[in-house]
């Protein structure tokens, strides 16, 4: 059996195998990690509050926060409705809807910025018409939304589609069938069996909001106070050799990461449990259908 | 996400960012990378002063990256309503667009170079290669780092300082400077991509033996990374580096500020602001303030872009354009 000999490997290459992995994960993600940690706290703990409690740093955190807040919802309104329509129906052009969601993940998020500057830049083409009723999107916070939904919003809806497709259309006609409204459907039977897959899509995609780089950089200007956010932020002090700032900075994001991480660990796991249960109530449905 | 937990977020980043919403006449001073310390420092004097004198209060806020890429954001309209810069040929761009008056030089004392710096090298401690002058640099075996002459305020000044001192010698003349430079070049092993990767290439990656960069850069690396591991030499002739400023007229005129713009550009020029200056390794014009601080900025034969190259505009086009003398000297390395 297959099984077997797969267990059946000599100690040594599961030895080794093992060894190459952990070390791997050691050397990219656990030193890095800890370096963070050591820089920030290279001068003792008084200097990191402070550099904790400096006015910019403490409007990055904030701006960096109500970014991700404000793009959050559009992604899940977005994502939930793409995926929906992918999976659920068939219609002409869906091959091109779908590799359009991909786009940003092909895209270099600098080449995604600069695109926006093209189109609402001074010399861009919505740009006369902007100025002419003083409406600013580059460089100051819609610019910066916008450029961090363009980047975020194949998460959910990535996450969502083959979700949807493995549960199929059965429980909503059902539910239609037994005189629900199209809302009522929605909340009681498409929600529920999505809301995990869609949970962990809003999880990475807050985190990738919360990172984001490149292409934030290029669309917010960076003014201090204002259109900074915490990667921004961490960029500029460490090339004005504030290490300490820099890092303390690089460690609230780290913490934001870690707290991802383990909320993408429970819902990871609340999702197999689920999976389980409906594994074990499936059989009895299959010979039913 | 818990709806008390998600209140409290959304109330932090609200009241964060609720100082942004105050109606009140703000300036936006778009600077190159590393002039934060000095505009940190000159902003909270510029804002007590105008007050004193008009009774306003003015709000400045600072805006900090790359020169080139910080220009291109001016033109793509990020609203600064001053620029502070590293090299007249970025504001040069501006006035090209038509965001900077054309006569730019001419709005200000000193061609609107408020201080000015000089390109010096650092050395490891002790000074192991003897490195003095720019003759020492190209000696066989040694190394040196500086950031890319095409694409950084840093490495044009350093290019043109190598290139007016050559041309400065007895008997000096285009063709002596194009085969300093290519020797030079030889020494050259990597090109940084900034001025602030050039310090991080020599100090922190311990790569080569001589850092060509600012007399005031100098004075910020030894205060992040101690004054034990390097040193400061003065060649005997390098260049007059200054560091212009601009109003970005089509800005001010928009926003109503050029009053406020005008009022805080001139004061770099008033004794608090030069002395501001000096006080962060920029050699200041005024004499007297200039005086007070003379310890700090050794005697360096000093030599113009103007009466050397006969302007940016010209040393641009000789240089640095496609096919210019760097193309040509660096091409045959």
């Amino acid at each position: 059996m297959k099984v077997r000999r797969a267990a059946a490997e000599t100690p040594a290459v599961r030895w080794t195998l093992t060894a190459i992995g952990v070390g791997f994960l050691i050397f990219f993600l656990g030193l890095p990690l800890i370096a963070v940690f050591v820089e920030a706290f290279r001068s003792g703990w008084a200097p990191y509050w402070e550099a904790l409690q400096e006015k910019d740093t403490l409007h990055a955190v904030g701006l960096t926060v109500l970014v991700a807040v404000v793009v959050l919802p559009f992604n899940i309104a977005f994502g939930v409705a793409a995926a929906w329509a992918i999976a659920k129906f068939e219609f002409w052009g869906k091959s091109l809807l779908t590799t359009l969601i991909d786009l940003p993940f092909a895209v270099s998020p600098v080449v995604a910025g600069l695109l926006f500057i093209l189109i609402f830049g001074a010399n861009g083409w919505m740009g006369p018409l902007l100025q002419s009723h003083d409406i600013k999107i580059i460089f100051a916070l819609p610019g910066m939304i916008i450029a961090t939904l363009f980047i975020t919003f194949p998460y959910i809806a990535r996450e969502l589609i083959p979700l949807m497709q493995a549960q199929g259309r059965e429980e909503e006609e059902a539910a239609v069938s037994l005189g629900a409204t199209g809302f009522q459907m929605f909340w009681r039977v498409t929600l529920p069996n999505i809301k995990w897959g869609l949970l962990y899509g809003v999880i990475l995609a807050n985190a990738r909001a919360m990172g984001e780089f490149g292409a934030v950089s290029v669309v917010s200007g960076h003014i201090r106070g204002e259109t900074n956010t915490l990667p921004l932020h961490v960029e500029i002090l460490y090339n004005e050799y504030n290490s300490v700032g820099a890092f303390a900075a690089a460690s609230v994001l780290a913490l934001l990461a870690l707290v991802t991480l383990i909320a993408k660990t429970i819902v990871e796991w609340r999702m197999a449990k689920e999976t389980e249960m409906l594994n074990a109530a499936l059989p009895t449905e299959k010979t039913a259908s | 996400m818990n709806r008390s937990l998600l209140s409290a977020v959304l109330l932090a980043a609200g009241l964060s960012l609720a100082p942004v919403a105050q109606a009140q006449t703000s300036l936006l001073n778009v600077s190159y990378d590393v002039a934060r310390d000095v505009f940190k420092d000159y902003n909270p004097k510029f804002v007590a002063a105008y007050k004193a004198r008009t009774g306003e209060t003015v709000e400045v806020k600072q805006s900090h990256a790359g020169s080139t890429k910080q220009v291109r954001a001016v033109a793509d309209g990020l609203e600064a309503d001053v620029v502070t810069m590293n090299q007249a040929t970025d504001i040069m761009f501006l006035a090209e667009k038509g965001l900077v008056a054309a006569d730019w030089t001419k709005k200000f004392p000193n061609d609107a170079a408020p201080y000015t710096s000089t390109m010096v090298f650092i050395v490891r401690k002790g000074n192991p290669k003897a490195i003095k002058d720019w003759n020492d640099l190209i000696k066989s075996g040694t190394s040196i780092i500086i950031p890319h002459p095409k694409n950084t305020g840093n490495g044009r000044w350093t290019y043109l300082a190598a290139w007016g001192n050559a041309l400065k010698q007895p008997g000096g003349n285009d063709k002596s400077a194009a085969a300093y430079l290519s020797a030079f070049f030889k020494n050259t092993p990597l090109f940084a991509p900034g001025g602030r990767d050039a310090t991080t290439t020599f100090i922190q990656r311990g790569q080569g033996d001589v850092l060509v960069t600012f007399e005031s850069e100098a004075e910020l690396i030894a205060r992040e990374f101690g004054r034990g591991g390097f040193e400061v030499v003065y060649p005997p002739q390098s260049i007059l580096t200054e560091l212009p400023v601009a109003i970005v007229d089509k800005v001010v005129d928009k926003r109503g500020t050029r009053k406020q713009a005008q009022a805080y550009l001139e004061y770099l020029w008033s004794k608090d602001g030069q002395t501001n200056a000096a006080e962060n390794y920029l050699r200041p014009r005024d004499a007297e303030v200039f005086k007070k601080y003379a310890d700090r900025f050794p005697a360096v034969k000093t030599f113009t872009v103007d009466e050397t190259f006969g302007g940016w505009a010209k040393a641009t086009e000789a240089h640095f354009k496609d096919g210019g003398s760097f193309d040509q000297i660096y091409q045959v390395k």
